[in-house]
């Protein structure tokens, strides 16, 4: 009971209604140990920020499909430094071409994870990206 | 940073981090504990339990936001949320989906969620639950309302944290005899029928109400003077049966009102301190022996502990034979 648990939102930010895929990790990051803050659809970068902060999370994983990923993205990110919360990781899961990669991981993602990414290679980046930063 | 003193300040980033420190037992986060008890035992805690599918989070989401649009003197009150979900019993992991159906409440900066999972034991669950309340207590909200999936020992225990506790049911859960069985209808302060517009509320209410006069004996017609479920001030309270349909705010308000009205009862009755004195004496209790134990094992030599343990394993002695073995004043001595 004493040890801390890594907490992470799975939020799925903008208009597309697609979640099975964010339900997917969420199911692999909770049988990996993990505890998953479910916000559900059709979250505004706001109400992201906003949860990870009440959580005290860890990471934060967006699911996006919508295309909407280079304005969505950094707002969340901008957001949880602002709040005092540059050392939450963001993950970004969906449709995310490849010439967006770059300048994602540039901004500051931790993990972009398209279609047919094995659940545990998603487990163990979030594990190792946590380690680094988690305070005791 | 100083996170008593920045949660005193208004700090949402230290509340956060503060809950995490003592949700995981840390020595940082009990020494918070410690500074923030004095600004604590103001907060109404209000215990919303109930079966899964009861519609328990949206009738939170929706009384948190009547709470905060109704002021309680002359500015709006401020409102915690702690949303207990259920962890994996065989990886330790949980999805916490309350949020889902509080999303009406996002943006409003008087209001506090927090997701908790069961995490290990009941015991711990109760600690760890009473810790954070009593942060958000400190930190000025002055109602807290606390989300449990409602069926058993946990959720009694997380009741007795409450000033007030809801039991919430649906329509269609279960014929008359589930509302007669003991336990969890007996600690509820106020019950709700939440989803009434359903088939069967009227069965499931008249269920509720003949468990309820089998419970309070007191509340006949032939007694003139028996107490009225809508007199904060009777000796005796009776728990209010209210119908909602939360997704619709029906019978929000009524709700709310019914939470004031125990409030009252609890003060002009002398419960409010009454609960207060039995919940800090359980919390010294339980720190107590928690410490003594630990104390103890330190000075008993792990040889003595383990010469009875082995007796006691093997049958020779009974687990309170093997106490008094270890509780004989010379125990110690030979340990060393």
């Amino acid at each position: 009971m004493s040890e801390g648990k890594i907490r992470v939102i799975v939020a799925k930010p903008g208009l597309d209604g697609h979640d099975r895929g964010a339900k997917v990790v969420a199911r692999a990051l909770r049988d990996a140990g993990m505890e998953v803050i479910y916000t559900g659809l059709r979250q505004t970068p706001e109400m992201i920020a906003e949860a990870a902060l009440q959580e005290d999370a860890d990471a934060v994983g967006l699911s996006i499909l919508s295309g909407a990923h280079m304005a969505l993205v950094p707002r969340v990110l901008e957001l949880l430094k602002a709040n005092g919360q540059g050392h939450v990781k963001v993950f970004i899961g969906g449709i995310i071409p490849d010439e967006d990669t770059a300048p994602l991981l540039e901004m500051g993602v931790a993990g972009i994870y398209g279609p047919g990414t094995l659940t545990d290679t998603i487990v163990n980046d979030i594990r190792k990206a946590v380690a680094g930063e988690k305070p005791a | 940073m100083n996170l008593a003193q920045s949660i005193l300040e208004g700090s949402r980033l230290a509340l956060a981090r503060t809950l995490s420190l003592v949700e995981n037992d840390q020595p940082e986060g009990q020494a918070v504990l410690s500074a923030l008890f004095p600004y604590t035992g103001r907060a109404h805690l209000v215990g919303v339990t109930g079966a899964p599918g009861t519609g328990k989070s949206s009738l939170v989401n929706q009384l948190a936001r009547h709470l905060r649009r109704t002021p309680d003197g002359d500015k709006p009150r401020r409102v915690a949320i702690v949303a207990v979900d259920p962890s994996s019993p065989f990886t330790g992991g949980a999805i916490l989906g309350d949020r889902i159906r509080m999303r009406d409440l996002a943006g409003d900066p008087g209001v506090f969620i927090r997701s908790m999972a069961t995490r290990g034991s009941l015991g711990g669950l109760a600690a760890a639950t009473a810790s954070v309340v009593q942060v958000f207590d400190a930190a000025g909200y002055e109602m807290v309302l606390i989300e449990t999936v409602g069926a058993g020992q946990a959720e009694i225990e997380i009741a007795r944290l409450a000033h007030t506790t809801l039991v919430v049911e649906a329509p269609g859960m279960g014929d008359d005899i589930q509302a007669i069985k003991a336990g969890i209808l007996e600690i509820a302060d106020v019950l709700v029928i939440n989803k009434a517009d359903y088939p069967g509320v009227e069965n499931t209410e008249r269920a509720l109400r003949s468990m309820l006069e089998l419970a309070h004996p007191v509340r006949r017609p032939s007694l003139a003077d028996a107490p009225h479920e809508d007199d904060p001030d009777a000796p005796i309270w009776i728990p209010p049966i209210l119908r909602t349909v939360a997704t619709e705010t029906t019978g929000i308000p009524e709700l709310a009102a019914a939470i004031q009205r125990h409030r009252q009862h609890l003060e002009s009755t002398g419960g409010w301190q009454q609960r207060e004195h039995e919940r800090l004496v359980a919390e010294l209790h339980i720190l107590l022996r928690e410490s003594l134990l630990q104390r103890w094992m330190a000075e008993v030599g792990s040889a003595a502990y383990q010469q009875v343990l082995d007796s006691l394993l093997s049958r020779q002695i009974s687990p309170r034979q093997a106490v008094q073995q270890l509780l004989a004043p010379d125990t110690g001595e030979k340990a060393r």
